[in-house]
């Protein structure tokens, strides 16, 4: 079953003449191990998709399911303890606290969601050393590097009982091997059976999902077909 | 590819025979690039007759016949590492023409053409991709020529959105394509 189901999501802001619309009847669904790329231009509606799918932003029209439950029937509350504990985010800028160290800023979610420190703690470096950066646990944001602190949000972003990642041009600000290593993170977070959606404009990044889906005026214009085996590709090289 | 000045790269570690070349060739290139053993021994043959590689005296004969490199042929293989190859023309590319041809049709979308490879580009991408994820962590040769390609068909689908993007911007502007001067050739001199 899927995790995640945008049910003809449509979002426009303001009114009248000068109204915008940034998502049109969009419906996409994401299951558990499932990771989905969506690609498109800038404007045309990636980011606000990840934000309605994460509940940060309702839609104006259609429904958002997460895990069964459509978000329109959360409160404020519910919505903020979804986020807190199901679903994780992971910005172009990494949006690391600059005063917590690596493994304070990992498990702050789980702090803010009433799990005791030392649990706490325990769980931020383990999702540290998963992604290679047990010997940076004690070091602040600005003592490490660009691809570190992007692995330090990816940490937080898994770390608990999430369900659901969601990144947003992850990417961005690093080399292609930096980019390597992140879209690597994802699909073993997925290898796990979390559902993830990173939009991007990269086609290199994108390429590493199962599903790949175009993005254009706010309307979702194509996907790709699931690609064969690749052993189908070197025959095709071998055998021209 | 120069099939030749690998031979020559493999041929300056040390005297290799025919079938033994084949196979390092093959490893060499993550496996993508087959070479069969008559292309082999035809190239050798040809390195031998320009005096770039020589043939042990030893009586062998073909697949145990020994190769190994002259001093003009490891001048020749230095030489070839460091010259560029040539990129000075804009190759006649097909997808480039494409795009022109439907530009120019009355009655076409020209972004759902656009989309239509942009598409087919990225399942592209993403086989090689799972290729690399499966086989290529650990697979050096292999990694880079994934790599080679994966960059390869990025550019064009860079080049796809850059067209998307000046779409966009002169979809208020009528575009006259000016068949009157053969414009870029002149500016840039390009060799036909």
């Amino acid at each position: 079953m899927s995790f995640l189901e945008l049910q003809q999501v449509s979002k426009s802001y303001g009114e009248g003449q000068t109204e915008v619309h940034a998502l049109s009847n969009i419906t996409l669904s994401v299951d558990r191990g499932g990771l989905v790329a969506v690609m498109g231009p800038s404007g045309s509606g990636k980011s606000t998709l990840l934000t309605i799918a994460g509940s940060l932003e309702e839609p104006t029209e259609g429904e958002v399911l997460i895990d069964g439950q459509p978000l329109s029937s959360l409160s404020r509350n519910e919505k903020a303890r979804l986020r807190r504990r199901t679903v994780g985010f992971v910005f172009q800028d990494f949006n690391l606290l600059a005063g917590l160290t690596a493994v304070e800023n990992v498990s702050l979610p789980l702090e803010l969601d009433g799990v005791g420190a030392r649990r706490a703690r325990v769980a931020g470096l383990q999702a540290l050393e998963d992604l290679g950066l047990a010997d940076r646990a004690g070091h602040f944001p600005d003592e490490l590097s660009g691809g570190e602190r992007q692995r330090v949000a990816i940490a937080r972003a898994v770390v608990g009982d999430r369900h659901l990642v969601l990144a947003d041009e992850p990417s961005g600000a690093l080399d292609s091997t930096n980019g390597e290593a992140v879209m690597r993170m994802f699909l073993a977070a997925c290898k796990r059976g979390l559902a993830a959606i990173v939009v991007t404009h990269d086609a290199q990044l994108a390429s590493w999902a199962d599903r790949v889906v175009f993005l254009r005026d706010g309307r979702i214009v194509d996907q790709t077909i699931p690609p064969p085996s690749p052993e189908a590709l070197l025959q095709d090289v071998r055998n021209p | 590819m120069s099939v030749r000045h690998a031979l020559l790269g493999l041929l300056s570690e040390g005297p290799k025979y025919g079938h033994q070349l084949r196979q390092e060739f093959e490893v060499r290139t993550g496996d993508v690039w087959p070479l069969n053993v008559g292309q082999v021994y035809t190239t050798l043959q040809r390195l031998e007759r320009d005096g770039m590689v020589e043939s042990a005296d030893d009586g062998a004969e073909g697949a145990q016949k020994d190769f190994r490199i002259t001093p003009s042929g490891e001048r020749e293989l230095l030489a070839w590492l460091r010259t560029p190859p040539d990129l000075t023309s804009p190759p006649r590319d097909e997808l480039v023409i494409k795009v022109l041809v439907a530009l120019a049709l009355p009655g076409i979308d020209v972004r759902d053409v656009l989309q239509i490879h942009r598409r087919y580009l990225v399942e592209l991408m993403q086989q090689w991709t799972r290729l690399k994820e499966d086989e290529a962590e650990f697979d050096l040769p292999l990694a880079l020529v994934v790599d080679a390609e994966l960059f390869r068909l990025d550019s064009v689908i860079r080049w796809l959105d850059a067209v998307d993007g000046r779409l966009k911007r002169a979809s208020l502007e009528t575009f006259e394509p000016d068949t009157s001067v053969p414009r870029l050739r002149r500016r840039l001199a390009v060799r036909r």
